[in-house]
């Protein structure tokens, strides 16, 4: 069986700086990945790398088998992976409904149709309807995005990466920000919304990491020290030394 | 705390049941465009209603690009004039070959023209938005403006190229030389492309247009190709804008250079921005008023641009939503029923603020006309240029004027703030 992601030897450099240095990383299909480490690791270039949003200097990556590497953010969407931001990246002056739509429309094949009422389309609507319903947002449908609060933009950032379908869901730091209470709220959510999926995961939070992840890997300095289930990280000194320290226990 | 129960936006929801009010509001439209030189009979206004139907059409393309997708174009007449320039050709050619197509069908032929021109500069327009794009379309502006003086054959040079209506062959009857026929012909395509533009911003190109808008890095982890998007709005902004330029053709009977020039592409951008982008009818009432304000001012003062910069200024400054922003600022209020608290304060504020304009108009023509020119007659009170006591009450306007109408715009600011609490807890405002 392919894996859902494979990066092979990649490489990252900005100008003289090395950001990531032979990276090698396989998800398999279903899996819940989580990725750690110390800021300034590299995850979320990482991220971008595997998403198509910078290219790598050297190496390969693969989505389900097909090398992605090189290939525009669009075209990578298209293949089946999504991927949210750190940073709220949503279409502020949107309404909430319209947010989520444009986000189902070209899974649902209608592409940059401009023959169609976008109000007429049974299946977008029964899409985006059950997608404001999952992540709690239908009484806010109305509402522009921009004015949400900052849980419910989360929120919303989550529903937009999962609208089209992606057999592959990247989070960048989904809980970033979040009270205790609500950050509970939100890993119910990902772990509802994922159910069957692949999903990837960068965060902080360790609570989140070890409750939520089948696998972690450690990444200091650009390259993965270290990958395993929750238990093997645990225990691996060399992750103890870099990274975790008295966080785990 | 999303959980706390949220008075439901019920207002603002679209149901399929407000169809009805969308054709409604067509219908109408198209009633007052047939009754509309009914009324207003006299030849003049019927000119001025040709040039307004074609602003709005104009206008309307113009906000494809930067109400909807969120391109700033510099040059967008070049569409428009290249419509008008390919119309009148083939008009010629029509009427020399005694072809069997009728007038009514021209200003498709200057849409395809402005359309096929963006096909063939709009790859590389739209490759990039906001500065990028801005620029290379002043360039683009530019440069077909100098070429169409030098590129005699296709663009006849300072003259232009004439072409006569009349030549080509009539339709159940009408020759569209008389100017009410023209007007009808202005009148039915305003309300296709109005139509149609409007189904553009409903389809999901229309929307994916607002996402790029709104953040095209975001619209590439969705599946899309912000610069397909960009290009494709470019294109049908073209085209709407290339009908507009056929439009004008026919009603003129001539295309110039002066169709293509940059303040061609000025003059869309301030009527759309005026009119206020944020809204699909924004554009309309910013060409309405604008062609309105170009009618009128010109026979007024001999500084009318001079006022549309004042105009430009003040609303970039305290209306940034335009005229369509204002108004429909006001319609939670109107929902909520607490509109009536605010109009006291508006009445109170526009006295100063009437002053203050009324000073405004007074130094400008006072400066326009101070080394010789007629009196200046404000509501009907004549002032001399060089007279001190004319610098005084301009002075006492301007001054006084804007003191106080600081204190009541606070006023209303205040009422304003009343007003919106109560229409927020009432469920209409977010």
């Amino acid at each position: 069986m392919t894996a859902a992601i494979q990066v092979n030897a990649v490489e990252k450099s900005f100008g003289n700086v090395q950001i990531i240095r032979d990276l090698n990383l396989n998800v398999a299909k279903g899996e819940r990945h989580a990725i750690i480490g110390p800021n300034g690791a590299g995850k979320s270039t990482t991220f971008n790398l595997i998403s198509g949003h910078i290219k790598p200097t050297s190496g390969e990556i693969r989505l389900n088998g097909e090398v992605t590497s090189g290939l525009r953010p669009f075209e990578i969407n298209r293949r089946g992976l999504s991927r949210s931001f750190q940073v709220t990246n949503v279409f502020a002056r949107m309404t909430v409904w319209e947010n989520v739509r444009c986000a189902v429309l070209w899974a649902t094949g209608h592409r940059y149709a401009f023959w169609k009422n976008v109000d007429n389309l049974p299946e977008v609507r029964q899409r985006t309807a059950q997608i404001l319903d999952d992540i709690h947002l239908s009484h806010r449908r109305d509402v522009p995005a921009g004015l949400l609060t900052y849980a419910e933009q989360r929120e919303l950032e989550i529903g937009i990466t999962i609208a089209g379908g992606a057999s592959v869901i990247m989070l960048d730091e989904p809980t970033a920000g979040m009270s205790h209470a609500e950050t509970e709220r939100a890993v119910a959510l990902i772990r509802r919304l994922t159910e069957g999926r692949t999903l990837v995961i960068v965060e902080h939070d360790m609570s989140v990491v070890f409750g939520l992840a089948d696998r972690i890997s450690v990444l200091v300095y650009g390259h993965i020290i270290a990958s395993g289930t929750p238990e093997e990280i645990r225990g691996n000194p060399k992750v103890k030394e870099a990274y975790l320290g008295e966080e785990v226990d | 705390m999303t959980n706390a129960p949220t008075p439901s936006l019920a207002a603002a929801k679209q149901e399929p049941g407000s169809a009805l009010g969308f054709y409604g509001v067509w219908l109408l439209a198209a009633i007052a465009l047939i009754v509309l030189p009914l009324i207003f009979s006299s030849g003049g206004s019927l000119t001025s209603f040709c040039l307004i139907g074609i602003a709005i059409i104009f206008a309307l393309s113009y906000n494809i690009l930067l109400g909807q997708t969120g391109l700033l174009s510099f040059g967008h007449a070049v569409q428009y004039g290249l419509g008008g320039f390919l119309a009148v050709h083939v008009m010629n050619a029509v009427a020399s070959h005694n072809w069997p197509i009728p007038l009514p069908v021209i200003p498709l032929v200057g849409g395809i023209g402005g359309m096929a021109f963006a096909l063939l500069v709009g790859w590389v327009m739209t490759k990039r938005a906001g500065t990028v794009f801005a620029m290379i379309s002043l360039g683009i502006g530019e440069l077909v403006a100098s070429s169409s003086l030098i590129l005699r054959s296709v663009f006849g040079g300072e003259s232009g190229i004439t072409t006569d209506r009349t030549s080509l062959m009539p339709m159940f009857g009408w020759t569209f030389g008389p100017q009410i026929q023209v007007y009808y012909l202005i009148a039915f395509w305003v309300l296709v492309s109005a139509i149609a533009m409007y189904a553009l911003t409903r389809t999901p190109l229309g929307r994916i247009c607002n996402a790029v808008r709104d953040n095209p890095e975001r619209v590439e982890f969705i599946g899309y190709d912000p610069h397909v998007v960009r290009y494709l709005a470019y294109m049908f902004a073209g085209f709407f804008a290339g009908i507009a330029g056929g439009l004008t053709a026919i009603n003129f009977e001539i295309a110039n250079s002066a169709y293509l020039g940059a303040t061609q592409s000025g003059l869309v951008l301030f009527s759309a921005f005026i009119g206020g982008t944020a809204y699909f009818f924004g554009p309309i009432l910013g060409a309405i008023l604008v062609t309105y304000l170009q009618l009128g001012l010109t026979s007024v003062t001999s500084v009318w641009q001079l006022y549309f910069g004042v105009i430009f200024i003040g609303i970039v400054m305290f209306a940034p939503g335009g005229i369509a922003g204002i108004l429909m600022k006001h319609r939670p209020l109107i929902r909520a029923g607490t509109l009536g608290t605010v109009i006291p304060s508006y009445l109170v504020a526009a006295i100063p603020t009437l002053a203050f304009a009324l000073g405004i108009i007074l130094t400008i023509e006072t400066v326009a006309r101070f080394s010789g020119g007629d009196v200046i007659n404000l509501l009907g009170i004549p002032f001399v240029a060089t007279a001190p006591t004319t610098w005084a009450a301009a002075a006492v306007l301007v001054v006084g004027g804007f003191l106080v109408a600081r204190i009541t715009w606070r006023r209303v600011a205040e009422a304003w703030d009343r007003a919106a609490t109560v229409a927020r807890d009432r469920g209409y405002l977010a």
